[in-house]
């Protein structure tokens, strides 16, 4: 294998795997804050201890998130070499403005917030979560600017040719609203707010079922599904919204979305189907014109095909794309579909009778994190050939002094190291919901200070 | 080219990145020194609180790197493509290790099996130790320069980050983080652990002064290019001296039991040395061993006018803020380990 196929796979992967942690740490936050939020309103002890029992989750998640995130800025230089030297002076601007608006805030308070329960007020403690919560919500801010410049380049000029070519900020602010940059980062939030939620929904449908913490957890299962009840409401919206963009900015994109060829031809909304790149069709079931009326708001408007783009500059996996979309806007279906359950229930004063429904909620938290893999696969692969829609090819943007053994050696480094962390996230996941929340009444006391207390009194006769 | 105080922006931005690395290096470094005497403490109690000293605060010290990198990738892009390019394998390792660091600190007292925790501390204290070294690896490959190409692209072996000067610059990083890190020990420790690292942190100095002499002499002998400046100027060399002093002073303020005060003195340590190595390089980012002498200077390097005015005046926003919270979340742990049910 070449070492443009050995450096894709290796991005794609580590960041990947990396983006299982963000959203459930954005996620999480949200529903923290709120959780403390209303401990500080109703002085109900119930409140902290849900607030101490996901903190630790939180914990987990954050850790893996910050050690697997800090494998894709170092990715950049060292596999990325060209296009480090052709965007660093937009995008770098972006990531060093995440780095220090951010993830200092989040990291800052991170310690106050795991451990500093019984160090400082619950008022200040709660600053922290909320800082912690707002510094993930500003990272997503950021790091999405940078990936939708991408998308949709805007506020920068080409200087100089050939290797020596590069972007270079003109409009600091045309860069941060770039055409893409609000659609989808309100897509993104809305996202990781769904895999928050639908966590906190599964692990609290967990203990209903088992009939643990039930008091508790009624009270955890109900915030959590408000959450996810407007959440995925808005995110048909925002995702509508994003859709419209793509078709107005990356049409390539959008016909390989719905596996679309012909540009005089109406285009149809697929459910399901399956694309025939070679013989330019696609099969399937579909809504005949839907796509052409979602648009253009008309059933019989043509729209721009894959065959109106040279061969070279439509996207190589065009079935990939296809099915990665097709999965994604399916589970946001099928979370309406299960939130809205939820609410009827919810409204009828029987949300925790049916036993089916729990069980549903319980199965429910992978959706989430397929869905938010499936659409970055989706924006990521229908971007292709280009790394910056346009303006420069991934083929183009690789490190030259790399050689394909060195890139191979990495990405088998990562595969086991990741295959390993996998595995301990889920146990350690695993041990602590099955540890469950700390519900007695007296806190626990410092559990090593009689130790200690010994230890001193030890050195202090020895001496 | 624009100014601000009569300094160009290149400069101004080789002056921030430099800020933010010794940020990196004083707060990183005590965590990554802690761990490398993580095995030397043998009573689990011991590795449990040595642990909870930098359990608050360590994922808030990567931030710096993070930023550094973040600094480096905006304002020298074309320095961070040729650098991290040509030093491949050693920041692959150097993620490995960030990995196995963050998940050994986090998993060690999960469970209370021996052979659990023993295996988390091994991987804690050796990856602590290899991040220090594969620092140090890559600063001394800078320091020694490497065949530059066309656009200043690296052309030497892939393998050629391995060589006498920069382990030994490795070696010297180890030593003095070390120090750094035994220190930190005591201001957090009480009892026989305090004893103990009161001791680690004499041995640890002597190792550093060592490592440190052999690493000036090589300096001196074989890469003519880092005393230039030193000729030409040689007032300079009041800022070696000044380092100097600072190592020297750390062992009489520790016998004196003024632990805050050699903390501050092994921080001036790293700034003063971080400064020399500055002095020794500027304007040159990478030094190009090639006849052609295709240096890489901080003005090839930067980026636009524009996009440096913008992130110098994030800088002048930012740095203030993440100093705000660093100072608000030691002084919520200020004071000796107190362990709880939330402690790692």
């Amino acid at each position: 294998m070449d070492v443009e196929i050995l450096s894709r796979i290796q991005f794609a992967f580590t960041i990947a795997f990396h983006y299982i942690y963000p959203p459930l740490s954005i996620g999480l936050g949200l529903i923290m804050v709120i959780m403390e939020g209303k401990y500080l309103l109703t002085k109900e002890k119930v409140y902290e201890t849900m607030a101490r029992f996901w903190t630790r989750i939180f914990a987990l998640t954050f850790g893996i998130g910050v050690a697997t995130g800090i494998v894709m800025e170092f990715e950049f230089g060292t596999n990325w070499a060209t296009y480090s030297r052709y965007v660093g002076d937009v995008f770098g601007s972006a990531l060093a403005a995440e780095g220090i608006f951010a993830f200092a805030l989040e990291s800052g308070f991170l310690g106050v917030l795991l451990f500093g329960w019984n160090r400082v007020s619950p008022r200040v403690h709660f600053i922290a979560t909320l800082g912690v919560f707002l510094g993930s919500m500003f990272s997503a801010v950021w790091i999405v600017i940078a990936n939708s410049w991408q998308q949709t380049p805007a506020g920068y000029h080409i200087v100089g040719e050939g290797m020596d070519a590069r972007a270079e900020i003109t409009d600091f602010w045309a860069m941060v609203f770039n055409p893409s940059s609000v659609d989808r980062l309100i897509h993104v939030w809305q996202g990781a707010f769904l895999a928050g939620a639908f966590l906190v929904l599964s692990v609290h449908a967990y203990y209903l079922l088992k009939g643990r913490h039930v008091e508790l957890s009624k009270k955890a299962f109900k915030i959590a599904l408000a959450v996810a009840i407007i959440c995925s409401l808005t995110q048909l919206m925002s995702g509508h919204s994003s859709a419209d963009g793509v078709a107005v900015n990356q049409p390539a994109k959008l016909a390989a979305m719905e596996g679309h060829f012909d540009s005089l031809a109406v285009a149809d909304m697929y459910l399901a189907g399956w694309v025939d790149k070679e013989a330019g069709k696609t099969y399937g079931i579909s809504i005949p014109g839907g796509l052409s009326f979602l648009t253009h708001w008309s059933f019989e408007a043509p729209v721009i095909g894959l065959e109106s783009f040279p061969e070279d500059e439509r996207p190589g996996q065009v079935n990939a794309v296809f099915q990665f979309y097709h999965i994604m806007v399916s589970i946001g279906m099928a979370l309406i579909g299960l939130s809205l359950l939820g609410a009827f229930l919810w409204w009828k004063g029987k949300l925790f009778d049916h036993r089916w429904v729990l069980k549903g909620f319980v199965w429910a938290v992978f959706l989430p994190q397929v869905a938010n893999q499936a659409g970055w696969f989706a924006a990521e692969m229908g971007r292709q050939p280009w790394v910056v829609y346009g303006l420069l090819r991934t083929s183009d943007a690789l490190s030259k002094t790399v050689t394909a053994n060195q890139v191979l050696f990495s990405l088998i480094m990562f595969s086991l190291i990741y295959a390993l962390l996998l595995v301990l996230f889920i146990y350690l996941l695993n041990k602590k919901i099955k540890h469950g929340p700390d519900e007695s009444s007296t806190p626990r006391e410092l559990i090593d200070k009689r130790n200690r207390q010994k230890e001193m009194i030890t050195s202090l006769t020895n001496q | 080219m624009e100014t601000f105080l009569g300094i160009d922006y290149p400069t101004w931005w080789y002056l921030v990145v430099g800020a933010v690395f010794s940020g990196y290096a004083i707060l990183d470094g005590f965590d990554l020194g802690a761990g490398a005497w993580h095995l030397f403490l043998k009573k689990e109690n011991s590795r449990r609180i040595a642990l909870n000293a930098v359990g608050p605060v360590w994922d808030g010290n990567e931030v710096w790197l993070v930023i550094g990198g973040g600094a480096l990738f905006a304002g020298f892009p074309v320095f961070y493509a040729s650098l991290f390019s040509a030093m491949y394998i050693p920041f692959m390792l150097f993620l490995a290790c960030l990995i196995f660091r963050a998940i050994s600190i986090e998993f060690r007292s999960k469970e209370k099996m021996k052979w659990w925790r023993t295996t988390w501390d091994i991987s804690y204290s050796v990856s602590s130790i290899l991040l220090a070294l594969l620092s140090g690896i890559v600063l001394g490959n800078v320091l020694k320069g490497m065949p530059l190409g066309p656009y200043h692209e690296f052309t030497g072996h892939w393998l050629s980050f391995i060589n006498g000067y920069a382990i030994s610059v490795g070696i010297t990083t180890v030593t003095l983080f070390m120090v750094h890190g035994a220190i930190y020990l005591t201001m957090k420790t009480s009892g026989k652990l305090f004893l103990k690292a009161t001791r680690f942190v004499n041995r640890s100095i002597v190792l550093f002064i060592i490592a440190f002499i052999v690493t000036t002499i090589y300096s001196l002998i074989e890469l003519r290019h880092l005393k230039a400046r030193f000729d030409d100027n040689p007032w300079l060399y009041v800022v070696p001296v000044l380092s100097f002093l600072c190592i020297a002073n750390i062992p009489r303020l520790v016998s004196k039991r003024q632990y805050m005060g050699a903390f501050i003195f092994s921080a001036l340590t790293m700034s003063f040395l971080l400064i020399l190595v500055a002095i020794q390089l500027f304007p040159i980012l990478l030094y190009s061993t090639d006849p052609d002498a295709n240096h890489l200077t901080i003005y090839d390097a930067a980026a636009s006018q524009k996009s440096l005015g913008i992130m110098l005046t994030f800088a002048a926003i930012g740095i203030p803020l993440v100093l705000s919270y660093t100072f608000f979340v030691y002084k919520t742990f200020w004071g000796k380990v107190q362990m709880d049910e939330m402690s790692y």
